[in-house]
C-alpha cells in the first residue's frame, strides 16, 4: 500500500506502530504514578512495558512485511524504518527484562524507569522514520531526554548522578550543533525535507555553497556526539559507567543504533552526491575512533568502562559502513547492529549478574576463574566477547557483521576505502587484547580464595542471555536469512502517488 | 579396495563426514559432561568411559579417512571427493570441499596424529576433561577443514576455527606461563589472518561470477581473477603474513617457542605436527597459485628465500644453546619449516616435492619428539636437559626410541628426514644455488644440537638421584609411538608412493608460476548486495 501522507488518516496509519507504543507508554505512566513505589509495582509496570513492546514489535513486523511505501512527506514508510524499529524494540525488551530484576536488587523502585525506556524507544522510532530534519530533531530530543533521566535513575549513586549530568550538558551542547546545522542547511536549500533538499541541491547546483557545507559539517558533529565517535566521545565512558547496567546496555545498543539509522538516512537521501565534502572528515573520524577507542579500551580495568570504549570502537566500524554509503552500506549497518545488540545484551546481562548490589565487583579481575564456579555465565560472556571481536564460529554473527561492513566498503571502488578496511581489521586485532583479557581471566585463572559466589541468575536475565547467545551462534553458522532481511530493508525514496487525489 | 569404496559412494560423503564427526563428538562429550558428576578422579568409571569414547571417535575418524589413500586419484587434475553446497548465496559463498595429493597426505597425517595426541594425555590431563576433549575435537574439524576447503571464505572460517580451541588448550591446560603464551599465540595468528580476510574479500568482490555476484570459489578465482600488478603484490603480502606467522618464518616465529613449551603435550604435538603445516599448505594451495605473478617476481622470491634460509640457520643455532629440551625441539621446527619454505620458493618440481616430504616428515618426527618429551616430563617434571643424564640405563626403551627419532629429525639416510631435505637441497641447488649452499650447513647444525642433547640426556653418567628410579615406557606409550616409528622407517626406505601422490600437484604448481608474470590487466568489479 502506498500512503498519501498529506491525508491525516493515512499519516496516522503510517505511524501506527509508533502511536501504539506512545499510547501504551502514556497509559503505563499513569499506572506507574497510581501507587507508591514498591518492588511489586515496579515489576508490574515492567511486565506491562514488555507487553506493550511485544505488541509494537508484532505490529512493526507486520508492517515491515506488507510491502508499504509512501508518497512525499515528513516521514518515510519503508523496510529500513521497520527493520530499525524492530532492532530498537529488541534492545528495549532486553533492557526492561534485565531492568526488572536489576532494579529489584538495587532497590530502584521507581516504576517510571521502564516507561521511560518506552518513551526513549518511541523517540528512536520517530528518528528512524524521519524524512524531515525537524522530525529528526524531534525524535532525537524525545529519545535523549528520556535517556538523560534513565542514566541518573539510581539516585543513591553519586556516579550515576555525575554521569547523568555530564550526559545532559554534553547532549544539550551537541543538540546545539545539530540544530544550527539544520538551520544552515535550511538557509542554503530552503527546506528541511530530505527529498526537497536533495532536489534543490541538484536543481540549483548548491554543492559548493559554503553555507550548505558548514551546515553539513555541524550536522556531522551533532551525529558524531550522539554515536560517541572520537573526538566527540568524552561523555561516553563516564555515562556508561555511572548508569544502571541495563540502561548502559540500552544506550550502547539502541541509542547508538537510532543515531546511526538517522545518520544513514540523512546522508543517503540528501548528501550522497556531496561525498567530496564529507568523505574525508568521515574517513578520519572513523579512523580516529577505531584507533583511539581500541587503545583506550586496552587500559581499562573496569568491565563497564571497557565495554563503553568497545562501544566507541564499534561506532568507528559502523562509520566505515556510512562512508561506503551504498546499497550494501545500509544492509551492512542493519546486520551489524543486530549482531552488536545481541552481543552487547549478552555481555551486559552477565555484568548485571556479576555486579552484586551497589554495582560492586565490576573490575575485570572480579571475573577471575568464573568458569570454574559458574560455567554458564562464563560461556555466555566468552561468546559475546568473541562476537564483539568479530571472530568466526565462536563469535558467530560478529564475524559476518564485520565481513559485511568490510565487503560494503571494499565494493565501493570509487571512494578508496580499502586502506580504511585494513585499518579496521588491524584495529580489531588490537581489540583482541581487551576482549580476550576477559575470556582469559574467566577461563584460565583460578578462582581466588574468598571470592564471593556471584548472585543467582534471575529467570528474565537468563532468558536474555540464552536468547542472545543462541541467536549470535545461529547467525554465525547460517546468516543467509538475516542477510536477506537486511538487504530487503532498504531506505527507499518516496514514490509518486499512483492515484491522484480527488479535489 | 577401490571398487569396494566405490560401492559405498565413499567419495561423495567422506569429506563432510570427516568434518562433522568431530563436531558431533564434541557435542556428545559436552553432553556427557553435563550428565555425569564432575570429578578429577582418574580412575572414576565416568572418566574412563569418556576417554574411551573420545578415543573411539578419533579412531573412527582415522579409519574412515584411510580409505582416501585408495579412493583418491592423485594423477587427475580434477578435485577428488568433491563436495559443493550453497552456504550464503547472496555473497557467493559456498561450502566447497575437495582434495588433491597434497591435502590427502596432510589429512591422513592429521587423522593419524589426533588419536595419538589423545593417548598422550591419557593420565596427565586431569582437570576439566570434558572441555579438554571438546577442544581437541573442534580443533580437528578446523584443521581438516583447512585442508579441504575450496572456497576462500570457508577456508578463512576454518582457519580461525582452529584458533580458539588451541588458545584454550594452551591457556587452561598449559604450563607455568600459559597465560602469556596463549595470548601471544592468539594475537600473532590473528594479526596475520586479518589482512588475509581483507584480501579474500577483495579477491571475491573483484572476481564476479557470470551473474555479477561476488564469488569466493577457489577454482573460479584461480581462473578468472584479473589483478593489476600492484594489487597482486599487496594481496600476496596479505596472504604471506598470514601463512608466514603460521609456518612460522623468521622473524614471525617468536610465538612458537612460547606456545610449544607452555602447551600440554597433546597441544605441542598438534601444533608441531599439524598446525605448522597449515602455513606451508597455505602457500602451496593459496598464496602461490593465486598470485604466481608475485611469486615469480624476483625481488619477492629473493625476499622469501632469504627469510627461509635465515630461519633454517637461525633456528638451528638457537636450538643449539637451549637448556630446555622442549624449547630445543621448538626451535628445530623453525629450522625444518625453513626447509619447506626454501623448497616451495625454489620452484623446481623436485624441491616442491621435497618440501612436501619434509612437511610430512617433520610432522611425524617432531610429533614423536614432543611425545617423548611429554613422557619424560610426566615422570620427572623437568624439561631442563641438565636435570637428566645417563637415563639410558634406567629407561632403555625410551632411550632407543629417542635416539631413532632424533636421527630421523637430523635427517640420517634411511629415515624420513633424509629424503625430503635431500630433495629440497638438490632441487633448489638447480634454481637457487646460493640459498641451497647456505641451507645445507643447517644439516650439520641439526646433527650438532640433537646429538649433543641426546648425549646429555641419555648417555652421560647417571649422577642425579632422582633419575635412578624412573620407570621405563609402559605399553600405552610404546603403542602410541609405534605408528610414528613405522612411518619414520617406511618413509625413509620406500618414499615412492608418497612421491607419486604429490608429483602431479607439484608439477602443476611449478608450471603455473613459470608461465605467469605480473600482469597489468584492469580488474572488474562486483558489488555485494
Amino acid at each position: 500500500m502506498n500512503f498519501d501522507l498529506s491525508i491525516p488518516t493515512q499519516l496516522m496509519q503510517a505511524l501506527a506502530p509508533d502511536l501504539v507504543l506512545m499510547a501504551g507508554a502514556m497509559v503505563l505512566m499513569l499506572v506507574a504514578a497510581w501507587r507508591p513505589d514498591s518492588e511489586q509495582h515496579q515489576r508490574l509496570v515492567g511486565c506491562g512495558s514488555l507487553g506493550v513492546l511485544v505488541l509494537t514489535l508484532a505490529l512493526v513486523i507486520w508492517f515491515g512485511q506488507s510491502n508499504l511505501s509512501s508518497g512525499p512527506g515528513v516521514i518515510a514508510v519503508d523496510g529500513f524504518r521497520f527493520a530499525a524499529d524492530a532492532l530498537f524494540i529488541l534492545a528495549a525488551l532486553g533492557a526492561i527484562a534485565l531492568g526488572i530484576e536489576y532494579n529489584g536488587r538495587e532497590r530502584i523502585w521507581s516504576a517510571e524507569s521502564h516507561v521511560l525506556v518506552l518513551f526513549a524507544t518511541s523517540g528512536m522510532m520517530i528518528m528512524a522514520a524521519a524524512r524531515d530534519l525537524m522530525i529528526v530533531f524531534l525524535g532525537i530530543e524525545m529519545m535523549s531526554i528520556a535517556v538523560y533521566v534513565l542514566a541518573g535513575m539510581n539516585r543513591r549513586s553519586t556516579r550515576s548522578a555525575e554521569g547523568a549530568l555530564k550526559y545532559f550538558l554534553l547532549g544539550a551542547f551537541s543538540t546545539g550543533f545539530l540544530l544550527y546545522g539544520i538551520a544552515l542547511i535550511y538557509g542554503a536549500t530552503g527546506s528541511t525535507n530530505l527529498t526537497t533538499i536533495f532536489e534543490h541541491i541538484k536543481a540549483y547546483q548548491l554543492a559548493h555553497q559554503s553555507m550548505l557545507l558548514v551546515g553539513i559539517g555541524l550536522l556531522l558533529v551533532g551525529f558524531a556526539f550522539k554515536v560517541a565517535a572520537v573526538p566527540f566521545h568524552m561523555w561516553a565512558p563516564d555515562v556508561y559507567e555511572g548508569a544502571p547496567t541495563p540502561i548502559t546496555a540500552f544506550m550502547a545498543a539502541a541509542v547508538k543504533a537510532a543515531a546511526f539509522a538517522t545518520f544513514l538516512r540523512v546522508w543517503r537521501e540528501c548528501f550522497d552526491l556531496l561525498d567530496f565534502a564529507w568523505l574525508m572528515p568521515v574517513w578520519w573520524i572513523a579512523a580516529a575512533t577505531m584507533v583511539f577507542g581500541n587503545v583506550a579500551a586496552l587500559a581499562q580495568r573496569n568491565v563497564k568502562r571497557m565495554l563503553a570504549y568497545s562501544s566507541i570502537v564499534h561506532s568507528g566500524y559502523l562509520l566505515v559502513a556510512i562512508a561506503a554509503g551504498t546499497f550494501s552500506g545500509s544492509a551492512a549497518f542493519l546486520f551489524y547492529i543486530l549482531a552488536y545488540t545481541l552481543a552487547t545484551f549478552g555481555a551486559f546481562a552477565v555484568v548485571c549478574v556479576m555486579s552484586r548490589s551497589g554495582e560492586r565487583d565490576l573490575e575485570i579481575s572480579d571475573y577471575d576463574g568464573l568458569w570454574r564456579v559458574r560455567p554458564g555465565l562464563a560461556v555466555c560472556m566468552g561468546v559475546c566477547m568473541l562476537a564483539l571481536l568479530g571472530f568466526p564460529v565462536f563469535g558467530g554473527a560478529g564475524f559476518f557483521a564485520k565481513v559485511y561492513v568490510l565487503a560494503a566498503a571494499e565494493a565501493q571502488t570509487f571512494r578508496h576505502l580499502v586502506p580504511l578496511t585494513v585499518l579496521l581489521v588491524l584495529a580489531s586485532v588490537v581489540s583482541a587484547g581487551y576482549y580476550l583479557q576477559v575470556v582469559r581471566v574467566m577461563f584460565m585463572k583460578p578462582r581466588p580464595d574468598g571470592a564471593q559466589e556471584p548472585a543467582a541468575t534471575g529467570p528474565l536475565t537468563r532468558m536474555v542471555m540464552v536468547a542472545s547467545v543462541v541467536l549470535v551462534l545461529l547467525m554465525g553458522l547460517a546468516p543467509a536469512r538475516v542477510i536477506r532481511w537486511a538487504r530487503e530493508a532498504q531506505p527507499t525514496p518516496p514514490k509518486a502517488l499512483s492515484v491522484t487525489k480527488a479535489p | 579396495m577401490n571398487d569396494f569404496l566405490t560401492t559405498l559412494h565413499y567419495n561423495d560423503w567422506i569429506l563432510p563426514a570427516l568434518l562433522l564427526i568431530p563436531m558431533a563428538g564434541a557435542v556428545a562429550v559436552l553432553l556427557h559432561g553435563r550428565m555425569s558428576p564432575q570429578t578429577s578422579e582418574p580412575n572414576d568409571p565416568s572418566t574412563r568411559t569418556l576417554r574411551r569414547l573420545v578415543f573411539a571417535i578419533f579412531s573412527v575418524e582415522a579409519l574412515l579417512s584411510l580409505g582416501l589413500w585408495w579412493s583418491v586419484d592423485t594423477t587427475s587434475t580434477a578435485w577428488q571427493a568433491y563436495f559443493s553446497r550453497p552456504w550464503i548465496p547472496q555473497w557467493g559463498m559456498r561450502i566447497i570441499l575437495g582434495i588433491d595429493g597434497v591435502s590427502l597426505l596432510l589429512i591422513l597425517l592429521t587423522t593419524l596424529i589426533m588419536p595419538l595426541a589423545v593417548l598422550s594425555g591419557w593420565t596427565s590431563v586431569k582437570e576439566k576433561l570434558h572441555s579438554y576433549f571438546a577442544c581437541l575435537l573442534v580443533l580437528t574439524t578446523g584443521m581438516l577443514g583447512v585442508f579441504m576447503s575450496l572456497d576462500l571464505m570457508l577456508f578463512f572460517v576454518m582457519w580461525e576455527l582452529m584458533l580458539v580451541p588451541m588458545y584454550l588448550i594452551i591457556g587452561i591446560w598449559g604450563g607455568q606461563r600459559r597465560l602469556y603464551a596463549s595470548l601471544k599465540f592468539f594475537i600473532y595468528t590473528m594479526f596475520g589472518s586479518m589482512p588475509m580476510l581483507v584480501a579474500i574479500l577483495y579477491l571475491g568482490l573483484r572476481t564476479p561470477d557470470p551473474f555479477n555476484r561476488p564469488s569466493f570459489s577457489y577454482d573460479w578465482i584461480l581462473n578468472h581473477a584479473q589483478l593489476t600488478g600492484s594489487a597482486t603484490l599487496w594481496l600476496f603480502a596479505a596472504f604471506f603474513i598470514a601463512f608466514a606467522v603460521k609456518v612460522p618464518m623468521w622473524p614471525f616465529h617468536t610465538w612458537l617457542p612460547d606456545a610449544h613449551v607452555e602447551a600440554p603435550t597433546a597441544g605441542s604435538v598438534i601444533l608441531a605436527s599439524i598446525m605448522l603445516k597449515m602455513g606451508t599448505f597455505g602457500f602451496i594451495r593459496f598464496a602461490v597459485p593465486l598470485f604466481p605473478g608475485a611469486v615469480g617476481y624476483p625481488p619477492v622470491r629473493f625476499f622469501v628465500l632469504t627469510l627461509a634460509v635465515i630461519g633454517i640457520v637461525y633456528g638451528a643455532l638457537v636450538a643449539m644453546v637451549q637448556p630446555d629440551f622442549k624449547k630445543l625441539v621448538a626451535y628445530s621446527s623453525v629450522s625444518h619449516m625453513g626447509f619447506v619454505m626454501l623448497g616451495i620458493f625454489a620452484m623446481s618440481v623436485q624441491s616442491v616435492q621435497g618440501a612436501l616430504i619434509v612437511n610430512l616428515a617433520h610432522g611425524v618426527s617432531t610429533g614423536a619428539l614432543f611425545l617423548l618429551v611429554g613422557m619424560i616430563y610426566e615422570r620427572r617434571h623437568s624439561r631442563l636437559i641438565e636435570d637428566y643424564g645417563g637415563i639410558a640405563k634406567v629407561m632403555p626403551v625410551f632411550a632407543t626410541i629417542l635416539t631413532l627419532v632424533s636421527l630421523s629429525s637430523i635427517g640420517v639416510p634411511g629415515t624420513n628426514g633424509f629424503i625430503g631435505e635431500f630433495l629440497v637441497l638438490v632441487g633448489s641447488f638447480r634454481t637457487q644455488p646460493l640459498f641451497a649452499i647456505v641451507a645445507s650447513t643447517a644439516v650439520i647444525f641439526a646433527a650438532a644440537y640433537l646429538l649433543w642433547a641426546l648425549q646429555r640426556i641419555i648417555y652421560n653418567p647417571l649422577t642425579k638421584a632422582e633419575n635412578k628410579h624412573l620407570p621405563d615406557l609402559n605399553w600405552r606409550e610404546i603403542g602410541l609411538l609405534a605408528p610414528l616409528i613405522f612411518a619414520i622407517i617406511w618413509l625413509g626406505i620406500y618414499p615412492a608412493p608418497v612421491l607419486d601422490k604429490t608429483r602431479e600437484a607439484a608439477t602443476r604448481l611449478v608450471h603455473r608460476v613459470e608461465t605467469s608474470s605480473l600482469s597489468t590487466g584492469l580488474g572488474s568489479n562486483a558489488e555485494i548486495h
